[in-house]
């Protein structure tokens, strides 16, 4: 399984293609924290609009790495599961493009076996853009704009994070986003069955991710408690719940704590749920299929 | 009959002890002006519908005449802006039309209400209520109308630092916009739990619980840049 494994991701890693991703992730992370840099102000002002007529803000402060680092994953997390769907999708149909789909299943391993390596290899490619991401969105902000408290801005309330409560948040919520963005890969991967070439997965994968990120944001009532609860693209954004602090019932943080865990654990489990639906779907498919390629 | 003969004289009596708004507050202010300058250090607690913030370890700085810096050395602290800038040395310093409202009881004191009126037309306070307890020569509660900022609530519990007149707590009440960012903007993960409701203006408080004051040993301008 191992020696797979390391085929796989040999396969993966010496194609010039796969790097796309961490190159265009470094540039968008660079490009925000720029941006930040120099106009985070702005920013700032636009978010604590309706704040800064009754308190004495403190910018300078508030714009620190912790925030720098939670304002990029709240933009990049809606891009990375298209970059996830770039290797994922490629998976399985990129092998059939290529012609060496039916040399692979020829091999004395099973289908089964052959099929989780390449989702086991997704995985792995999944998080190491995911730790790429942390060190530049975190890591690299912390140096650039030094530590503080975090202030979040939410719908309707703004939440502060004592500096000392940070760093477990974001390694809870980074653990999180790979399974949000396994999800991904595992449709992505279940799509890659049925194609002949990677296009159409790739597409098909970022298609659905948009229609039903749209559909999970927007407020209709009609899907609200129907359709919304079972779309995993509302579950993806669960990460943010361990930044949401319970109240001491005085209107005070408590630190150390999350609002919700167990809404965060359900989200979790739906997450994984769909992860073994697409990659059983996706076995089953594999094995009945007829590979002429 | 004798007993309605000694009525007025009673009533004489009492409008003698009764103290006139502005001596009572000249001895206020005389109590107030043996504090050139303090640094304390204080726990701050904010009550805010829409904020949820932890409690703050913070210190807080006064030079004369009216200079105050709340600082929170170890992270972020959001100061109501009424709370720095209505101080009660700004309020017994200005040019003001004081009228007595009587007396009432606060907390178990009994208090004089007195009110003041500035002079100035285009001054940004509109009027204050002051609740001062006669007998110790301490302001109890301010309650201010500004023009900016509305209304403002500051009550004060002495202890230990009375003989300054500085409070050992202090609960500032203050009106404040209600806040609400657009969820496309936020993308809020909704977890179920009930976020506060947005609507309408909110009330906010803020209590400022001292625990020691440095007096008179000298604070740097620097402090308050």
């Amino acid at each position: 399984m191992w020696t797979l494994l390391r085929i796989e991701l040999f396969k993966i890693f010496r194609r010039p293609r796969t790097y796309i991703p961490f190159a265009a992730i470094a540039a968008m992370i660079l490009i925000i924290q720029l941006g930040l840099k120099f106009d985070g102000r702005s920013y700032l002002e636009l978010m604590m609009s309706s704040l800064s007529d009754s308190f004495i803000i403190p910018y300078g402060m508030i714009m620190n790495g912790y925030l720098v680092a939670f304002v990029i994953l709240n933009t990049l997390l809606i891009q990375v599961p298209l970059l996830v769907a770039l290797v994922a999708g490629d998976i399985i149909a990129g092998e059939a493009n290529m012609g060496t789909l039916r040399l692979l299943v020829i091999r004395p391993v099973s289908r089964t076996r052959l099929m989780l390596v390449k989702f086991f290899a997704s995985v792995i490619y999944t998080v190491l853009l995911l730790v790429w991401m942390a060190l530049l969105a975190l890591f690299l902000s912390m140096l650039l704009f030094g530590t503080n408290d975090m202030m979040i801005a939410r719908n309707t309330v703004m939440e502060q994070i004592k500096s000392s409560d940070v760093l477990w948040r974001y390694i809870a919520a980074f653990g999180y986003a790979s399974v949000a963005l396994s999800t991904v890969a595992a449709l992505a991967f279940l799509l890659s069955v049925f194609a002949e070439n990677s296009i159409g997965p790739i597409v098909s994968t970022i298609s659905i991710i948009i229609v039903l990120t749209i559909l999970s944001e927007m407020n209709i009532p009609l899907y609200d408690n129907t359709v919304k609860p079972w779309l995993f693209t509302s579950h993806m954004l669960a990460w943010k719940g361990f930044f949401y602090s319970r109240s001491d019932g005085q209107g005070a943080a408590v630190a150390g704590s999350v609002e919700n865990l167990p809404a965060i654990l359900r989200s979790l489990g739906v997450l994984l749920g769909y992860i073994i639906a697409f990659v059983t779907a996706a076995i089953v498919a594999f094995k009945k299929k007829d590979i002429l390629s | 009959m004798k007993y309605l003969l000694l009525l007025p004289l009673f009533f004489v009596l009492l409008r003698g002890h009764a103290q006139e708004p502005a001596t009572l507050l000249q001895k206020v202010r005389a109590r107030l002006d043996q504090v050139n300058d303090y640094q304390a250090a204080g726990l701050m607690k904010t009550n805010v519908p829409f904020l949820k913030v932890p409690e703050a370890q913070v210190t807080i700085y006064f030079k004369k005449p009216d200079k105050i810096k709340i600082k929170n050395d170890k992270g972020i602290s959001l100061v109501p802006k009424g709370a720095v800038t209505i101080s009660l040395n700004t309020l017994l310093r200005g040019s003001y039309t004081t009228l007595d409202a009587g007396l009432d009881t606060l907390n178990g004191h009994r208090v004089r209400l007195i009110k003041l009126l500035p002079q100035d037309e285009t001054a940004d306070l509109v009027l204050a209520t002051l609740y001062v307890d006669e007998s110790r020569v301490l302001i109890l509660r301010a309650r201010t109308t500004t023009r900016e900022n509305g209304t403002y609530e500051v009550e004060m519990t002495y202890g230990k630092y009375a003989a300054y007149a500085l409070p050992d707590k202090v609960v500032f009440t203050f009106n404040t916009k209600d806040y609400k960012l657009p969820k496309g903007l936020t993308f809020d993960y909704d977890d179920g739990s009930k976020q506060h409701a947005s609507g309408g203006p909110a009330t906010g408080k803020v209590e400022l619980i001292y625990q020691f004051y440095n007096i008179n040993k000298g604070v740097s301008d620097s402090v308050f840049q």
